[in-house]
């Protein structure tokens, strides 16, 4: 962002085209080498990823605020679809729900009344009563706690043992991811926002390992390890199997001299890429309408000269504040978005390296502060992502060829994979180093 | 007698135990803040740098066992780290030449060098995973105990059971001895004064005719045998797994904010505040409350290990609330 | 020739100039102060001597020799000590260690030089192992000059040395600048408090936008009715 360099970027108008295109000769070079299904696994979950790249622009690009906890907030995202669309489990409420909640709201009162106390008690009292209302507030917490979890996980364990959800329809679930992420984000940002920038990426690290390891360890929430399945599809999305068993369908495929089974994956994959281009499309246009509002430029304008903004009355934490709210809730749609697309919640895959870094990865290559690169980045570099585990191993034969068979061959051999990682640090630096305002720099 | 035994629980369950992760954390911390205060940005790859450390002197470790090199009842890591510390430096000062060079040149901002450090921390992470792979490693050989549960029954004659395990007292002495040679390098050595006076006045240290860039080197060498010996000591007392090592990225940062980053001395304290906080929080009190006539129902445990984390979090936010400048004020090295 | 002779000095930071053909002379072992209004580039021209503005145009030498192209850490070890306005200490490092750092680049034994210091400036001989950053603003500016001494310079150069400090502090740091200039130190310096400084110059520049105005002995300056009235006060 603000080691702005002399414009490395040719093509001009053409640039942003000519590069989409490439990319979509990409994927169906992909399509026509190793099969459509496929294609369409890398292109629907690109498409996610440059949501969630859209989100982090925002936070990187607009303002230049650092978020080292993209996994959490992707995380949380994706916790919607189990609370929105699974069936509730049966007495599960009865048996516990209530105390759960119960014990949640006085969690939030005791903090809240902490806050309170911090903002209208001073010297050796308000540390003391802060303190104190802690202290009894986790323990009635957890003395409400800990039996209604007891009561929820042993309620047929093997494959409930959780609240469940609503038992409504998936796509509810997608603002409500946003919502999720959006809180979490509010809690962070107030205390983090204001400080240093470092300060910032520490504590965001910190919230996405935590949210991470909620999910983990909550069975009563979302079975944690255990992992939810089964996560009903949004419509008009039909299952595969039904459609096979569907004489028109099959009759339809048979015209087209495609067998049942290729046609029903890919048409199950199409109708996502539809939905998710749908939403990103829709993204798209109220970012950049934002981008382009006096808001948009008030942003830009704290992120180029934050002194100067704020001398000039801007309420730069404030602001700060806003969009960091805002990319965190694109971000939690993208997560609930992403758990719908699988159809189970993993929590364990949560890894910060592929949920964080990687997606910064994309915003910076796709271009710091422009959304269509962050869009164009979110794509390429998961295809790259996703390519680089088959190329690593192709590399690394080409290298050890001349090397006599052993257990060093075989181990370089054997960790190949793992040069996707390597691939994404060179990526990163290069682009950095040579080309920092990324493939399609902002105006 | 009662009393005794609930001492005995607290020393072995959390003291040894947080004054051996307390000591870890503060190593790290310590090369954390050594980055910040001289070359002024947060480290990110430093989890990673730990990995690599370690995963190298792992690797010079079987070797020299391979060769029937052994350090008797010391774990043979020990006469590894050298090596370790060594090629790790290297690799340091590769990556600052290569990379962070060109960022001094163009005076980047601080949060430029944070992403660059990303991307530093990829690299490195990758050549970890190239060179020791994923999986949990132990490499702890040596004698195991410097007291064992037996001992100290057959010598106190107290119900509870205390061991010491040779890799904590390890983690101490080596831990001391690192930190008290990096305090008498930066208070008497000219060169760890002039890092002093580079942290403290950049300009000033530079019309003092201080040579930049062998400040930063020195930095780098210094900050990469922190890591190692870190990395070493913390995978010898538990075990190797690089992922873990990225996951100390947040303890480590944690000691270092509340330390005040910058600081030395802070990064210490700071250290043993998380080791001390994440050990008691997340141990379960009930035995020690049954010595002290408490017959509890639960464990009497406050968060379950896995969120030990979160300790470190917590202790972070409320020192970013109230004192974000760190509990202990200014840079002082 | 003088000892500094750097004339004819035209630059800026940017693309403007901000000096314009501006010339500035010391002789050895006397004192040249810079007086001016706010914005008279001032500060500029000392750091044009020290070589930390690019110049367009001029010549500085020292002692017959040209340094024009040298670096300011290669006019230190030619000789020269600049004592910046702001943040010209090391604040968490104890008053000696300031000294030590001061005398980074020479390689001789420069304990005799540190006495010296401590001889000029006793306070700072009790002070000398609290830390600079904890003592009273003058005490700083004797740790920021007995920092430049300490490469035993023949030029020492103080930006606005009494900035911020006490009247009484004031007079007693132009004291010690009289007795640093006798031991056959050059001294080049700007300063805001005009009347006082040019009371103890024996050359007093007056600059107005970058250029020389008014240029003679300090004595001479304070006696012009019209320096008095303009840039005097009256």
């Amino acid at each position: 962002m603000s080691t702005r360099q002399p414009d490395a970027a040719g093509g001009g108008k053409l640039r942003a085209p000519l590069l989409f295109a490439a990319m979509a000769a990409l994927i169906v070079a992909e399509g026509m080498t190793s099969g459509w299904n496929g294609a369409l696994v890398i292109l629907n979950m690109g498409l996610i990823s440059a949501i969630m790249a859209l989100g982090l622009n925002m936070q990187w690009g607009y303002a230049g605020l650092f978020n080292s906890g993209v996994v959490g907030f992707t995380a949380i995202g994706g916790l919607a679809p189990v609370l929105i669309s699974m069936q509730p489990t049966p007495g599960a409420f009865s048996a516990g729900g209530w105390g759960v909640l119960l014990a949640l709201v006085v969690a939030a009162l005791a903090i809240a009344a902490a806050v309170w106390l911090n903002r209208h008690l001073t010297g050796k009292a308000k540390g003391l009563s802060i303190v104190a209302v802690l202290v009894v507030g986790f323990f009635v917490y957890r003395w409400i706690f800990d039996p209604a979890v007891a009561a929820i996980q042993a309620i047929n364990p093997a494959s409930q043992g959780y609240l469940g959800g609503l038992g409504l329809p998936v796509m509810l679930s997608w603002p409500v991811g946003a919502l999720l992420a959006a809180l979490a984000a509010w809690g962070v940002a107030k205390t983090a926002l204001g400080l240093r920038s470092d300060y910032l990426a520490i504590a965001t690290l910190g919230i996405g390992e935590i949210i991470v390891a909620v999910l983990k360890n909550e069975e009563w929430l979302d079975r944690g390890v255990l992992n939810v399945t089964g996560i009903p599809r949004p419509w008009p999305v039909p299952y595969e199997v039904d459609l096979q068993a569907n004489p028109a369908f099959v009759q339809w495929m048979t015209d087209w001299g495609i067998s049942p089974v290729t046609g029903s994956t890919v048409l199950v994959k199409l109708l996502y890429t539809g939905i998710f281009g749908v939403v990103l499309a829709v993204l798209i246009l109220g970012a950049q309408l934002a981008l382009k509002s006096p808001w948009g430029r008030m942003m830009r304008a704290i992120r180029d000269n934050e002194v100067s903004a704020a001398a000039m009355g801007k309420d730069v934490t404030g602001r700060h504040l806003q969009i960091f709210i805002l990319g965190a809730a694109v971000i939690g749609l993208g997560g609930a978005m992403m758990i719908t697309l699988d159809g189970q919640m993993t929590p364990a895959s949560y890894n910060p390296l592929r949920y964080t870094f990687l997606i910064l990865v994309m915003v910076v290559v796709g271009g710091s502060g422009n959304n269509w690169g962050s869009v164009l980045g979110g794509v390429l570099i998961w295809y790259v992502w996703i390519k680089a585990e088959v190329w690593g191993p192709k590399i690394m034969h080409t290298i050890t060829m001349s090397l006599a068979d052993g257990p060093l061959r075989q181990h370089l051999y054997d960790s190949a994979p793992h040069m996707r990682v390597i691939i994404m640090g060179l990526i990163l630096l290069i682009v950095l180093r040579f080309a920092p305002r990324g493939l399609l720099p902002e105006k | 007698m009662d009393l005794l035994n609930a001492l005995v629980a607290i020393l072995n369950y959390v003291v040894i135990p947080a004054t051996a992760y307390g000591a870890q954390l503060a190593l790290g911390a310590l090369g954390v803040t050594l980055i910040y205060g001289i070359l002024r940005f947060s480290n990110f790859a430093h989890g990673d740098t730990m990995a690599f450390g370690t995963a190298v002197t792992i690797i010079v470790t079987w070797g020299l066992q391979a060769a029937g090199v052994s350090l008797g009842p010391l774990p043979t890591a020990l006469l590894a780290l050298p090596f370790g510390i060594a090629i790790t430096a290297a690799l340091m000062l590769a990556t600052d030449r290569v990379i962070y060079r060109y960022y001094r040149k163009v005076h980047a901002a601080p949060v430029i060098l944070v992403m660059v450090s990303v991307g530093v921390m990829f690299l490195m992470n990758g050549i970890t995973r190239l060179l020791i792979g994923v999986d949990e490693i132990r490499f702890d050989d040596g004698a195991r105990f410097l007291i064992t549960a037996r001992e100290w029954r057959d010598w106190t004659g107290l119900a509870e059971p205390l061991t010491l395990r040779s890799t904590q007292a390890i983690t101490v002495v080596v831990a001391a001895v690192v930190v008290w040679a990096l305090f008498w390098f930066l208070a008497k050595t000219r060169t760890g004064k002039s890092m002093r006076a580079f942290s403290d006045n950049e300009d000033l240290a530079l019309l003092s005719g201080i040579n930049p860039n062998r400040v930063v080197a020195v930095t780098w060498i210094i900050a990469a045998a922190l890591a190692t010996t870190a990395g070493v000591l913390y995978g010898l007392d538990k075990s190797f797994k690089a992922f873990n090592y990225f996951q100390l990225l947040l303890p480590v940062f944690a000691a270092a904010i509340v330390g005040g980053l910058g600081n030395p001395l802070g990064a210490i304290a700071g250290g043993f505040i998380i080791a001390f906080s994440e050990v008691g929080v997340t141990y379960a009190w009930k035995k020690v409350a049954g010595y002290l006539g408490y017959n509890a129902d639960g464990l009497l445990q406050l968060l379950s290990t896995e969120y030990k984390f979160a300790v470190s979090f917590v202790i972070l936010i409320i020192v970013l609330l109230f004192k974000p400048t760190g509990l202990f004020r200014g840079k002082s090295f | 020739m003088s000892f500094l002779d750097a004339s004819g000095m035209t630059g800026g930071y940017g693309a403007t100039d901000i000096l314009h053909d501006c010339t500035l002379r010391v002789e050895k072992g006397q004192i040249a102060v810079i007086v001016g209004p706010n914005g008279a580039g001032k500060s500029t021209a000392m750091k044009a001597v020290f070589g930390m503005l690019r110049l367009r145009a001029g010549k500085v030498t020292l002692d017959g020799e040209d340094i024009t192209a040298l670096s300011p850490q290669e006019r230190v070890r030619k000789g020269m000590g600049f004592v910046p306005q702001v943040n010209n200490v090391f604040p968490t490092m104890t008053v000696e260690e300031n000294l030590e750092m001061g005398a980074f680049i020479r390689e001789d034994d420069f304990t005799g030089t540190m006495e010296q210091v401590f001889e000029l400036f006793p306070i700072l001989c009790d002070k000398r192992r609290q830390n600079a950053g904890e003592l009273s603003g003058g005490q700083r500016q004797q740790v920021a000059v007995g920092r430049a001494l300490m490469t035993k310079p023949k030029l020492l150069m103080l930006d606005e040395p009494t900035a911020g400090v006490s009247p009484i502090v004031m007079d007693e740091l132009f004291d010690r600048i009289i007795e640093i200039a006798r031991t056959g130190i050059s001294i080049l310096m700007v300063e805001q408090n005009a009347r006082q400084a040019l009371e103890i110059a024996d050359t007093g520049y007056v600059l107005v936008q970058g250029a020389n105005r008014y240029t003679d002995t300090g004595a001479a300056l304070m006696a012009d009715p019209e320096v008095r009235r303009t840039f005097l006060g009256g």
